[in-house]
């Protein structure tokens, strides 16, 4: 395909391009993506998240220059929440992100997550694809500022750097519950501020705890460390544990395994989209709204109705000719 | 479903003036629109570069220090030689008429003042993104 070979070939308009179709879904975006499969897998994907406002964009702006001071090339995916109730989105995070402009070595990206829960869009794992197709070294994926249950970057990235920062209260209990688990590395940001200490004790203690808990002497201990990503004070740290992680990975072979782990869930949901999709084309949207009826009307259930829909019994149609 | 538009809001040169450019997001993403907002201090260049990365149908440049008549040609010009030419262009802010006379013969497609509602600037987003 045209699109995929010129983005390829380093057009940066055509990769532009490329990532609207992916995000725009359809069947190009299915053949563009087949046709760059053959191009990923080389990229360390590092996933940023953490509570709204703690530093994720600034600290991507940090990251990414000290990357590129190393020679990596840099892709960003930054994602930003689709409001609900009308649809649109303001993406703001290139607002901190201006260091990066005229680096023909970096590409930034803004999404809006259009509906996805989980923190980030659910096409973002695929603009992830496409950037390390076309050759980014790294790719960096700030999701939207989350809680604790909106998790599915650890499912996107190879290493996911949790941000923090002091003074939001029982933060670090609220870590506990979701995110702690997917950290690789712990940032405390905004260490100019008082708190920084406490909030980092605080999280080397619960880390502490929960390697007790696990009992594996080899297992990735996540370092804790404190930033001021306003000037770039321990931006450094954080990028050599980003690749003392990716050192780590490839060594233990969770690399290749977390490889496999992503491929099979991309497969899962893929099948499901294109199962439900087909059957849905087949069934029609009447004939749904037939079987809804006659659900609430107490003649079936749903569970009888899947059955009857997906062909695993034959059975006379909703309509009940 | 009809497609998402996706649009850039932007500060060019050194004019600190942004609650109009805020005013203007905020519309267009109640109107449904992706809009990415790039802040304020943007050179030409950084507004074209952003504008090819993020792939948009528009951008809003707002300008309010009197520096329009030198920003929005290296824009414009900007996106010409980027192949952005079909990137439609709306300009706000303290425009005087004859700027904007000229201005439009440029290759902007509309330009809004202080005090134009909301709904005008929607609406004309809207309209032109369809290819009105
Ligand atoms: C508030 C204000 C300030 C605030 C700004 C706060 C902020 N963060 O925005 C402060 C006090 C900081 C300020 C400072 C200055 N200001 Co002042 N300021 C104003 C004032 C009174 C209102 C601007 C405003 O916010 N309006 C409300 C918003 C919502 O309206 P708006 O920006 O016009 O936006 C509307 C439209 O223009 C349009 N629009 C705007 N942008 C866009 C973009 C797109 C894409 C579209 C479609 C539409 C659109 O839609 C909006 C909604 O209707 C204007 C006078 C005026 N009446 O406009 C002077 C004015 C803009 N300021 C002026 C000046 C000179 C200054 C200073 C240089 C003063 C000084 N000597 O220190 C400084 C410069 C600051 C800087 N760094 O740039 C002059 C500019 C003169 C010129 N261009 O020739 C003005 C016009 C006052 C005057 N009559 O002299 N200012
Ligand atoms: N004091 C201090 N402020 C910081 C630091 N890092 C970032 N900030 C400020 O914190 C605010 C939020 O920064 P962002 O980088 O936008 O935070 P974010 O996590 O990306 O925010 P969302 O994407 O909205 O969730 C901005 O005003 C930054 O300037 C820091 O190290 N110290
Ligand atoms: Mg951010």
């Amino acid at each position: 395909m045209d699109l995929v070979e010129k983005a390829l070939a380093g057009d940066r308009r055509a990769l532009a391009r490329l990532l609207s179709l992916i995000e725009d879904d359809g069947p190009q975006a299915r053949e563009a993506l087949a046709a760059l499969h053959p191009h990923t897998g080389r990229a360390h994907v590092v996933g940023v998240t953490g509570a709204p406002g703690t530093g994720k964009s600034t600290l991507v702006n940090e990251l990414a220059k000290t990357l590129r001071a190393q020679g990596s090339t840099v892709g960003i995916v930054a994602v930003d929440p689709t409001s609900p109730f009308t649809g649109g989105a303001i993406l703001g995070d290139r607002v901190r992100m201006r260091d990066l402009a005229g680096d023909p070595g970096i590409f930034i990206r803004s999404m809006a997550t259009r509906g996805s829960l989980g923190g980030l869009a659910r096409a973002t794992s695929d603009a992830v694809k496409v950037l390390d197709g076309v050759g980014f070294e790294t790719v960096l994926v700030e999701t939207v500022g989350v809680g604790q249950a909106e998790v599915d970057v650890a499912r996107t990235a190879h290493t996911v750097v949790v941000v923090e920062a002091p003074g939001l209260g029982d933060d670090v209990q609220a870590l506990k519950a979701g995110l702690l688990e997917i950290a690789d590395i712990l940032v405390v940001n905004k260490a100019d501020r008082s708190g920084a200490e406490q909030t980092a004790r605080a999280l080397e203690v619960t880390l502490d705890l929960g390697r007790n808990n696990a009992g594996d002497a080899e297992a990735w201990r996540p370092p804790v460390i404190k930033t001021v990503a306003l000037n770039g004070t321990g931006v450094k740290a954080v990028v050599e544990a980003i690749g003392a992680h990716r050192a780590y990975l490839r060594q233990s072979g969770l690399w290749d395994r977390r490889e496999r782990e992503r491929i099979r869930a991309d497969l899962m949901q893929a099948l499901e989209e294109t199962l439900v999709g087909q059957l849905l084309e087949r069934v029609g949207e009447e004939e749904l709204d037939r079987w809804v009826e006659r659900i609430a009307a107490r003649e079936t259930d749903v569970y009888t109705a899947v059955e009857s829909l997906v062909g695993l019994k034959e059975h006379s149609r909703a309509s009940g000719r | 479903m009809s497609k998402q538009y996706r649009v850039l809001i932007a500060k060019p040169g050194l004019d600190g003036h942004d609650r109009g450019a805020k005013v203007v997001a905020r519309a267009l993403r109640d109107a449904g629109m992706e809009v990415i907002y790039t802040g304020l201090r943007q050179t030409p260049e950084m507004i074209v570069e952003a504008a090819l990365q993020e792939d948009v149908d528009a951008i809003g440049l707002s300008i309010l220090s009197g520096a329009h008549m030198t920003l929005v040609p290296r824009v414009l010009e900007g996106l010409r030689e980027a192949g952005l030419e079909d990137v439609k262009v709306f300009v706000g802010g303290i425009i005087p008429d004859e700027d904007a006379e000229t201005l439009r013969k440029m290759g902007v497609v509309e330009i809004f003042g202080p005090g134009t509602s909301t709904v005008t600037i929607v609406e004309a987003f809207r309209r032109h993104l369809a290819g009105g």
